[in-house]
């Protein structure tokens, strides 16, 4: 009799393991094969909590494809893209292995999650093929992790940092002041507040709470009571996903009125907040608003296509189709062991930026231009899209791209 | 100080119970009357939060309110004649394979028709705003959402447990062919059973919207905690769902309050303990249909 009972448990029990599964599903789109084509595999998650932003990677990365092939391909040859879904590390290890062995393809675009992107790395290097991430942003994918063949147009979690920081620093946010951080419970978060808390204490701030959330806390109000409780001057998030839009939308539900401020961002978790919600400064590594001809151009194309505006992830899968093809057409060859090599020499890039960027041979890091932006009040935006206003660029324009990369510690050794 | 911050926390806590309990609530209907595992239950909150963001602007937040509930329970009633119906005597492992795949199917929909982004959606409003009891805050909003859950609750009991609807409903748990052979014929009560269960799941959705984010995979999120609930509990038992309920939330509260990273695994925690000392749940019946 008892049996039976624990039979029904049981069950329910495999019924809620299996309901965390269901996030984790998805279908490959693979592309029909043609002769005489290029083709570039495109591996990124867009199911599971980092979906949103994997959705805008993909429309960044065919409108790249859709604008080489009107203009007339690659030497001739159409680019045809590879598309899928990552999932999670062994599923990106297997998928990246797929793309290039069965698919041949003669490089691979993407991720966002830096586990993922470790694993696709790995695969990269022992097959000698090109990845380029595009949303991953450990320091220790281009530290320790390193290597020749992953390259990095996001930006790490110290240029994040480097790029909020110096705007909270003018806003005399971090010298004395007390700060309260929540951050993400993962790889990611943990590395993001490591560089983070580094910064404050280096200009003089301190921590006087450091919180981990769970990625599967939905509910933050018990945090916001803490945080109520210690009276901080400056409230930051090291969240991640879908975290971030939780905990904008609560901060404004309990009416607290520390500012806030956030060393890892992406424009799609602010959009999803709602009106009223979002506040603080953020950092970005391109946003809709900046200002340049190329820039606006992609913009304008984008949004006439999609019926929105890119996304910041949008940026980094769109300008990594397009380096590729720039590449393979100054090179004249699409061989994708010469590939690399080239990236390394230095080569630079309109990357929709104020300046060029350019991949460093140190760790292969895109050298560029980052952004920081303050949250409109709500009463002032135009529409949906219309959420914060541009506060500039960095580094200065006197000053060296390079001062904003991570630091050259030595924790990178490229093998040969 | 540390007694009132305590205070406070279990005293939140009591109100992330009341956000606990509007989700389980329909799950546990749903299993304890109907005998059906609904792995799907998240994916109609899901839909019930979207329903909320598009009725709002045409008819206003309060219009969503009573619309989208119906709406989800609507859309129950029709899975409840197409697929439920013919799962109930079915070896339960067919109901929880269906409404898996059921869970899916709703996700992926909602992903193809409105993206992958969550939607902006926030509290009206004429509703925002904290209120203060001495030093304690609480936001007006989730005082809201702890009145609805609480007439929710009530009005659940008193259908079941006090009408002659509610009365058939349990006669059919017990003996289904001793009520068809009084003459009563219960798939009408089933329909209003799963309809009831899911509709619920709507209206969780629809008050949980302005406070956490709309994706499609907002379901899958919350069904794991939503199950705990429901199995610390006790299957099948009305209050043992609502006494779960408050637990959790001020187990998780004031883990958080001592040793944050735990926040989430607390629940888990939680249910490992009840299981291991009653194997039943809190205030569970034996459930005489499946011994």
């Amino acid at each position: 009799m008892a049996h039976s009972d624990d039979l029904t448990r049981r069950m329910l029990l495999k019924g809620a393991a299996g309901a965390t599964a269901l996030a984790g599903l998805g279908m490959p789109a693979i592309v029909k094969a043609q002769s005489d084509v290029i083709r570039i595999g495109h591996l990124t998650p867009v199911t599971g909590f980092l979906g949103p932003l994997g959705e805008f990677a993909q429309m960044g990365v065919k409108l790249a494809a859709e604008e080489i092939n009107a203009a007339g391909g690659v030497l001739g040859r159409k680019v045809e893209l590879v598309i899928e879904d990552s999932v999670n590390p062994q599923t990106a290890s297997a998928k990246a292995e797929r793309l290039i062995e069965r698919d041949k393809v003669a490089m691979i675009i993407g991720e966002i999650s830096s586990a993922s992107a470790l694993a696709i790395g790995q695969v990269a290097n022992r097959t000698k093929t090109v990845f380029i991430n595009t949303g991953a942003n450990s320091d220790a994918l281009r530290g320790a992790s390193c290597n020749p063949f992953m390259f990095h147009i996001e930006a790490a979690n110290s240029m994040m940092v480097t790029a909020v920081g110096t705007y909270l620093k003018t806003e005399n946010m971090i010298k004395g002041k007390k700060w309260y951080s929540l951050t993400a419970d993962y790889a990611f978060g943990h590395d993001l507040f490591r560089v983070a808390k580094k910064f404050v204490t280096e200009n003089g701030g301190e921590f006087i709470g450091e919180e981990l959330v769970p990625t599967d806390a939905t509910d933050f109000s018990p945090y916001l009571l803490k945080i109520r409780q210690a009276q901080p001057d400056i409230v930051a998030s090291n969240l991640a996903g879908n975290q971030i839009t939780n905990f904008i939308k609560q901060y404004a539900e309990y009416g607290l009125q520390f500012p806030i401020t956030g060393f890892g961002f992406d424009t799609a978790v602010a959009w999803g907040a709602g009106k009223g919600n979002f506040s603080g400064i953020w950092p970005l590594i391109w946003h809709h608003m900046v200002d340049t001809p190329s820039s606006k151009k992609f913009v304008e194309t984008f949004t006439k296509k999609y019926g929105k505006p890119p996304e910041n992830q949008c940026w980094g899968d769109y300008n990594s189709l397009k380096i590729v093809a720039q590449s393979f057409t100054e090179m004249k060859t699409a061989d994708p062991q010469k590939l690399a090599e080239h990236l390394r020499k230095g080569a630079k890039f309109d990357i929709l930026k104020g300046r060029e960027g350019y991949f460093r041979a140190y760790d292969n890091q895109m050298v560029q231009e980052m952004y920081a932006v303050r949250a409109k009040d709500a009463d002032k935006m135009k529409d949906q899209w219309d959420i914060y206003d541009p506060l500039g660029s960095v580094p200065g324009l006197n000053e060296d791209l390079e001062v904003l990369a991570p630091p050259k510690d030595g924790t990178c050794k490229m093998q040969a | 100080m540390a007694f009132v911050f305590l205070l406070e926390q279990v005293l939140n806590g009591l109100l992330v119970g009341a956000y606990y309990l509007l989700i389980a609530l329909g799950l546990s209907l749903i299993f304890s009357l109907g005998g059906i595992v609904n792995l799907s239950h998240g994916a109609f909150y899901a839909v019930g939060a979207y329903l909320a963001v598009t009725l709002t602007s045409w008819i206003g937040f309060a219009g969503a309110f009573v619309a989208s509930p119906l709406l989800v329970a609507l859309l129950g009633v029709v899975i409840e004649r197409l697929l439920f119906r013919r799962f109930y005597r079915a070896d339960p492992i067919l109901s929880l394979l269906l409404t898996f795949g059921l869970a899916m199917i709703i996700e992926q929909s909602l992903r193809i028709i409105f993206g992958a982004s969550p939607l902006p959606f926030s509290i009206p409003t004429a509703l925002r705003g904290q209120v203060f009891l001495g030093s304690f805050i609480y936001p007006r909003y989730r005082l809201i959402i702890f009145g609805v859950a609480l007439a929710a609750v009530l009005a659940t009991w008193f259908l079941v447990y006090r009408t002659a609807f509610g009365r058939v409903v349990r006669a059919g748990v017990q003996n289904p062919d001793m009520v068809g052979a009084l003459g009563i014929s219960l798939q009408p009560y089933m329909t209003a059973v799963a309809a009831l269960g899911i509709g619920l799941a709507g209206l969780a959705g629809v008050l949980l919207a302005p406070i956490s984010g709309v994706h499609p995979a907002m379901g899958a999120e919350i069904l794991t905690a939503a199950f705990v609930v429901v199995v610390i509990g006790g299957l099948g038992s009305f209050w043992g769902v609502i006494a779960a309920a408050a637990l959790v939330g001020v187990v998780r509260g004031l883990t958080i309050y001592f040793f944050p990273p735990a926040g989430e695994a607390s629940m888990y925690l939680l249910m490992a303990l009840v299981l291991l000392l009653r194997p039943r749940g809190l205030l569970g019946e034996r459930i005489q249909k499946f011994e």
